[in-house]
């Protein structure tokens, strides 16, 4: 079987038949246009959104009636609302009776300082401190505590499911391949899409946005986590078992231990996953600086949004560089040889939680040390900083940005959503199907039917086709720059240095704050949405290129450049056509990030399916629509993402000669 | 290829029962395995008609107390899965193992682990340490698992790390040490729970060969102190030549020949065992015993005397330099004479027979 893909991959006619099919779609769209094109207005309704709406009600009806909601979901919801008001109490909001949180800035700024020295080291101390102290400068302290509060109620609860779960799906083979698929549905479905649904449960408020951010934060714990316990060595396994461990003492002594730094890793990831969707959910009343930041953005105030913008990036920065410092110190400690327990260690404890007791002492009991000093407020110089910078921007840059935009829009953008919005339904669903043969697999094809049928049936074919065009030109680009770039940076060390960071950078950055300079530089429209998809999904698609070259084994290379290879030879003749696996990975992962991030488009003036799911949010009457847009985002990631997998399962096969890899 | 001299023989308890029976074992991989057991058919035949591989087939053997047991066979020939199987890492598919007289097939979990923790131990290829634990630590695993109090555990660690020469890298990390220093914690944690029986799998194998040599010399000082019965598995014909008491040879998955060094090299089971020590300089493994021709009619028998298993090399001087026969005397018994005729062809014929 694989031997007639491998022959198949290889025959140029693949090539032709794909043109015919794009040749016959442009002659189809000539002679059909404008005919059964599905359209349908925005506020328009199909009677499936109408029930949708209906059925919606009934669920909201029966919140204090159905035994489902009255044992169990209300619990659940209680429950979660309770944990992270506690943790508001302690260090945001005004509790127990106290006009301000029982902890003041400098007991938090004092406690999550010696936090990082204890288990980073002291230049990580120094940058959370600082970072600590920066929300109160901005003006934004205490924002950022109720995003705090409500990222690390999610966190523990993820990791109070998510290492467990994790422990279990590295031990055990069935449950790993139970869970791998949810998941992978999990992390491939965009964020945004489960938020409207989890309100219908949770009701709208801190209990839905921890759901929401534990379902997008618990699949990296999960899966870190199982990780870590399956690459513990086996020689060391059979070594205890040998000696006669018992499964509790083999996980216990050898298993737990040696994924310990594996497993913080696992806690990082979680952590980052938790703060970035914990900012989306301010869309459905989560409080923090997500807040700030939508409030902003549907004013188009861009100086306030590049605060709370700065604040989120701050917090995230804090955050990742004291979990990984102490994940890397869990490594250095065990080859110092540093043993647990030793006196100093408890000095150092004694002294740090000493220091923290006083420090929060006072800020329990007096006002200074409670709320934060109003004079060193230096938020509203950022805002008037960033409107500046941002009105330059738009006097000087004008000419440029609006080139680029123009360019893109009329030569890419426009033709592509013409012919995808303007011909009949029935043909631009033969095209994908054929597409979906030629590039993918029989399965791909009948999964791409099967998901555009659902898209006419949902009543939102025309806006699905609008952002899937958004979708393919932002991929495009997104690939323009991953090829160019991932290249580049695969070839050479010192662009490595230079660019890692900053994707590092681009990658912990929550999806939001991109919004925001975007916003500025390219005003509301869908193209603004398409550049932050881009810069969302870029940073990975060149580190997956990058890698792939690198992965070229550095024999073939020196044996081509010994045959006299230029530099262009090489890079087009050898090291792309060599990591043309990680070049198809690195389209497929752009391809869900940017669809992920076409949707928060829809704050910004995107239009189609994200405009639908945002207008169900705050439209009671749009709930259902709402929900048939999430649905079909849902559906287009699952079709994209078969088909961009089944196309690079067929490079594999290529570029390996016929061994397939699974 | 040189073969360092083997000490005097070693008087080996062959009255006693052995320590460790294997009866009829196999060790078949794939589907519905326990058909395959018994099979004739090759390894080819077999996998292509059953999908099974059966790695160990119908090996049996007797392990003496106290004596070091080698097995050998090239890579694939199914010896760590035989090893394996002894202590149950792998479980096998059919036979008997008996250790003093209890078949570990038959032994459920707790008694399996039972043994594992008093009975057997087992050093490994890659040593599996435990790297988050300082090498104290790792040499009292197997103690902190059997649930020794601290105190006496660390005792014991500490003994048994002087014993293989570790004094002083107690609180190293295992990353800390080479590859030798590392075998020995591995070395030591086996030693630690006092056991029966020590089982190698390739334990040197890792090492570059010059701590391989080392590490050798170390396993025969140790076996000299302590005493234990070893199973010890190689693909190094040398290695296994200079350790061990007895060769047991493998070829995919079937026992060809067990016997002494000695008989390995001077009667070859078969052609693939020939083939196999052909290189081996048979001055320096073979005895008097097998060269030795019966006395002329008219030679003088009153030349030096030597036992019969002196090693061919260390009878070198004696016969060369002696003017008339050596006698080769066991007990009162006259076994045979040599010449330096016989010594000579054995160090010219050299390599090959």
């Amino acid at each position: 079987m694989t031997t007639v893909a491998v022959v198949a991959a290889r025959l140029p006619a693949r090539r032709y038949l794909l043109l015919a099919v794009l040749a016959l779609w442009v002659l189809g769209w000539a002679v059909f246009e404008g005919r059964d094109t599905l359209g349908l207005g925005g506020a328009e309704l199909t009677p499936l959104h109408t029930s949708l709406n209906e059925g919606m009600d009934a669920i909201d009806d029966s919140r204090n009636s159905n035994p489902f909601f009255l044992y169990f979901i209300n619990y659940v919801r209680l429950f979660l609302d309770e944990a992270v008001t506690f943790v508001q109490a302690l260090i945001s909001q005004p509790s127990f009776g106290r006009p301000l949180p029982v902890l003041g800035w400098l007991g938090v700024v004092a406690l999550a300082t010696a936090i990082a020295w204890l288990w980073g080291n002291g230049k990580v101390a120094l940058l959370t401190a600082a970072g600590l102290i920066s929300f109160g400068v901005l003006g934004l302290w205490q924002e950022s505590m109720d995003t705090l509060a409500l990222t690390l109620t999610a966190v523990v609860l993820s990791l109070a499911v998510g290492i467990p779960l994790g422990v279990w799906a590295g031990l055990n083979d069935r449950f790993n391949r139970l869970v791998t698929p949810v998941l992978d549905f999990m992390q491939t479905m965009p964020t945004f899409v489960y938020l409207a649904p989890l309100t219908l449960f949770f009701l709208i408020g801190p209990a839905s946005a921890t759901v929401a951010t534990m379902i997008y934060a618990i699949p990296p714990a999960i899966r870190i986590t199982s990780h870590g316990i399956r690459q513990v060595s086996h020689d060391t396994l059979e070594a205890g078992a040998s000696l006669g461990a018992t499964g509790v003492q083999s996980l216990r002594h050898v298993r737990l231990p040696m994924a310990k730094q594996t497993i913080i890793v696992g806690v990082n990831q979680t952590i980052m996953a938790a703060l970035s969707m914990a900012t989306i959910a301010a869309l459905i009343d989560a409080p923090g600086l997500g807040k700030t930041v939508l409030k902003a953005l549907q004013t188009l105030d861009v100086g306030t949004a590049f605060n709370a913008g700065l604040a989120i990036v701050i917090m995230a920065v804090v955050l990742d560089r004291v979990t990984s410092a102490a994940s890397r110190r869990v490594e250095a400690d065990r080859r110092a040889g540093r043993l647990r327990g030793t006196r100093r260690r408890r000095l150092e404890l004694a002294g740090a939680f000493g220091v923290v007791a006083v420090l929060g002492y006072l800020s329990y009991t007096y006002v200074w040390a409670a709320d934060f000093p109003i004079q060193a407020n230096l938020g509203s110089y950022v805002r008037q900083a960033a409107d500046a910078g941002s009105l330059w921007v738009q006097d000087n840059l004008a000419a440029y940005t609006d080139a680029l935009k123009n360019v893109l829009t009329n030569t890419l953008l426009n033709p592509f959503e013409k012919l995808l919005t303007a011909s009949p339904w029935w043909l631009v669903l033969a095209v994908a199907v054929a597409v979906a043969l030629l590039v993918g697999s029989v399965r791909a094809a009948l999964v791409t039917a099967a998901g555009l049928l659902v898209l006419v049936l949902l009543g939102l074919w025309q806006d699905s086709m609008v952002t899937l065009a958004s979708t393919l030109v932002a991929t495009i680009l997104v690939m323009v720059l991953g090829v160019v770039l991932g290249v580049w940076m695969g070839r050479s060390d010192r662009v490595d240095t230079v660019l890692r960071p900053v994707l590092d950078a681009g990658q912990t950055m929550p999806a939001f704050v991109y919004l925001v300079p975007i916003l500025g530089l390219f005003g509301p429209t869908r193209f603004t949405a398409i550049i932050a998809a881009v810069v969302f999904a870029a940073p990975i698609a060149i580190k997956l290129v990058a890698e792939g070259i690198r992965r070229v084994s550095p024999t073939t290379v020196e044996a081509a450049i010994s045959a006299g290879t230029g530099t262009w030879q090489l890079i087009s003749k050898v090291q792309l056509p060599m990591a043309r696996s990680g070049v198809t990975l690195a389209a497929s992962q752009g391809l869900i990030y940017v669809l992920s991030m076409v949707v928060v488009g829809g704050l910004v003036g995107a239009g189609a399916l994200g405009y639908d799911v945002v207008a169900g949010f705050s439209q009671h009457q749009l709930r259902g629509k709402g929900l048939a847009a999430g649905l079909a985002i849902v559906v287009l990631g699952i079709v994209l993402d078969r088909v961009m997998r089944a196309a690079t399962q067929r490079a594999d096969v290529a570029a390996h000669g016929g061994v397939t890899h699974k | 290829m040189t073969v360092p001299s083997l000490t005097e023989p070693r008087q080996l308890d062959t009255d006693t029962p052995p320590v460790l029976a294997v009866r009829g074992l196999w060790k078949v991989f794939g589907p519905k395995a326990d058909g395959v057991v018994g099979t004739t058919l090759s390894r080819k035949e077999l996998k292509e008609q059953t999908g099974c591989v059966a790695a160990v087939r119908d090996v049996s053997f007797d392990v003496r107390r106290g004596e070091v047991f080698v097995v050998m066979g090239l890579s694939g020939s199914g010896k760590s899965t035989l090893v394996r199987c002894l202590t149950r890492l792998i479980e096998p598919t059919a036979g008997e193992i008996v250790l003093d007289g209890e078949d570990i097939r038959k032994a459920d979990d707790r008694r399996l682990r039972e043994l594992r923790r008093h009975r057997m131990a087992m050093v490994f290829q890659h040593f599996g340490l435990l790297p988050h634990r300082c090498v104290l630590d790792n040499v009292a695993f197997g103690l902190e698992i059997r649930g020794v109090p601290k105190q006496e555990r660390y005792a014991r660690a500490r003994e048994v790390v002087d014993l293989v020469g570790l004094n002083g890298f107690e609180n190293s990390y295992p990353d800390q040490l080479s590859g030798g220093m590392q075998q020995r914690v591995g070395l030591a944690r086996a030693l630690a729970a006092d056991p029966e029986v020590l089982l190698f799998d390739e334990p040197f194998s890792a090492l570059d060969p010059l701590i391989r040599r080392e590490m050798q010399n170390e396993v025969i000082r140790l076996h000299h102190e302590v005493g234990k019965t070893m199973v010890f598995i190689t693909h190094d014909l040398s290695e296994a030549l200079k350790l061990g008491d007895r060769i047991l040879i493998m070829r995919d998955g079937e026992l060809v020949q067990v016997g002494t060094p000695d008989q390995v090299v001077g009667a070859p089971a078969d052609d693939y065992v020939r083939d196999f020590v052909s290189d081996v300089p048979r001055s320096h493994v073979l005895t008097l015993r097998w060269i030795m021709r019966q006395p002329l009619m008219d030679e003088s028998l009153d030349g030096p005397v030597l036992g019969p298993d002196v090693v061919i090399r260390d009878a070198v001087h004696t016969v060369l330099s002696a003017d008339r026969p050596v006698r080769v005397i066991e007990g009162d018994d006259l076994l045979g004479v040599v010449t330096s005729a016989e010594i000579l062809e054995v160090i010219a014929g050299g390599q090959e027979r």
